[in-house]
């Protein structure tokens, strides 16, 4: 047999338009967070929250991405932001070549920051770069303090790890120490933050974050 | 579950190295997966299959290396294998470390019968 070395990522493809992709958002000055979580976490919640609080001050973009439906794209649109909904027709993740076809539908000169929200799955996005400047997991104490073990790529791969429903802890089995135990246990790095996008309650120190970052 | 789309990218990456005349002749693609790639092996394997049955690649089979998960202290010098990956030292407790595999997801080499 003969063998040919190939020695080539599967994901190479991705990570060049992701690069691509990179490299627009460096030239238009667009800070790109792209937002991960289980379906139901509270990923849309926290959009508008971010929308909300950073209203008339920075310009927000938003792209969505779903197997099925624009729900959230109106749910956004709502906030009179731009906001391409991408819809994966059963595909469990975004893929920069899908990001980087709605980017011709927004205006980057015109946007600070874009949020990507992904499609609901802690296992897939976790390995598809689209170009972000940092991914952001969501987790909400209604899915148990375990999730950063269970799900560990997901947590290395992010900057960021925003709680969501702080406000349901009275009635739910989470134990919140533990879960960020376990999530700095998998990436000591994490930036964490505890917020509720139904009272308020630790938004404006997540949004003023992002605004450092921008 | 997103193997499909992995195992065509694959065999893009297994046409773009090969001329049309050594295509039908790949017996073997070996594929380097490492133990947090986010990848099921076996529905990798099913989906290159499924996918190669009846085309030109029709008679290569996918074999997976597995590479587990090895992470480097930079302060105590130690070298370790969590079942669960973790960036956090698990015998000194510094965060201080290095992932040296575990996350890879490659197409390494092909193997093509000779005439």
């Amino acid at each position: 047999m003969e063998i040919i070395k190939i020695e080539r990522k599967v994901l190479a493809k991705n990570d060049a338009i992701a690069s691509e992709i990179r490299g627009k958002f460096e030239e238009n000055g667009v800070f790109a967070i792209n937002m991960v979580s289980s379906p139901g976490s509270g990923k849309t919640s926290l959009v508008e929250k971010i929308i909300e609080y950073f209203s008339g001050r920075v310009n927000i973009s938003v792209i969505e991405g779903d197997v099925q439906t624009d729900l959230d794209a109106q749910r956004v649109s709502a906030y009179n932001v731009p906001v391409v909904q991408i819809i994966t027709n059963g595909g469990c993740h975004l893929e920069a070549n899908l990001v980087n076809d709605s980017l011709k539908n927004l205006d980057l000169v015109q946007t600070d920051l874009l949020i990507i929200e992904n499609v609901g799955n802690l296992v897939c996005p976790a390995g598809y770069d689209l170009g972000e400047d940092m991914k952001v997991v969501v987790i909400s104490v209604t899915e148990g303090d375990d999730k950063p073990l269970k799900y560990p790529k997901m947590f290395i791969n992010s900057k960021v790890l925003v709680i969501n429903k702080i406000d349901l802890l009275p009635y739910v089995n989470c134990n919140i120490e533990q879960l960020k135990q376990n999530a700095l246990k998998i990436n000591p790095a994490l930036q964490v933050f505890e917020v509720s996008c139904t009272s308020g309650e630790g938004v404006g120190k997540f949004c003023d974050f992002l605004e450092s970052s921008i | 579950m997103h193997e499909l789309s992995l195992a065509q990218n694959i065999i893009e990456t297994v046409k773009q190295n090969v001329t049309a005349d050594e295509l039908t002749k790949v017996r073997e693609v070996i594929v380097e997966v490492g133990a947090f790639s986010g990848v099921v092996a076996d529905s990798l394997k099913f989906s290159f299959e499924a996918i190669t049955s009846g085309t030109e690649l029709n008679d290569a089979v996918m074999t997976i290396v597995d590479i587990p998960f090895c992470l480097k202290c930079n302060d105590c010098g130690n070298e370790t294998s969590t079942e669960i990956p973790m960036l956090l030292c698990s015998i000194c407790g510094s965060s201080n470390t290095q992932i040296l595999s575990g996350d890879e997801l490659r197409v390494k080499e092909l193997k093509i019968a000779e005439e």
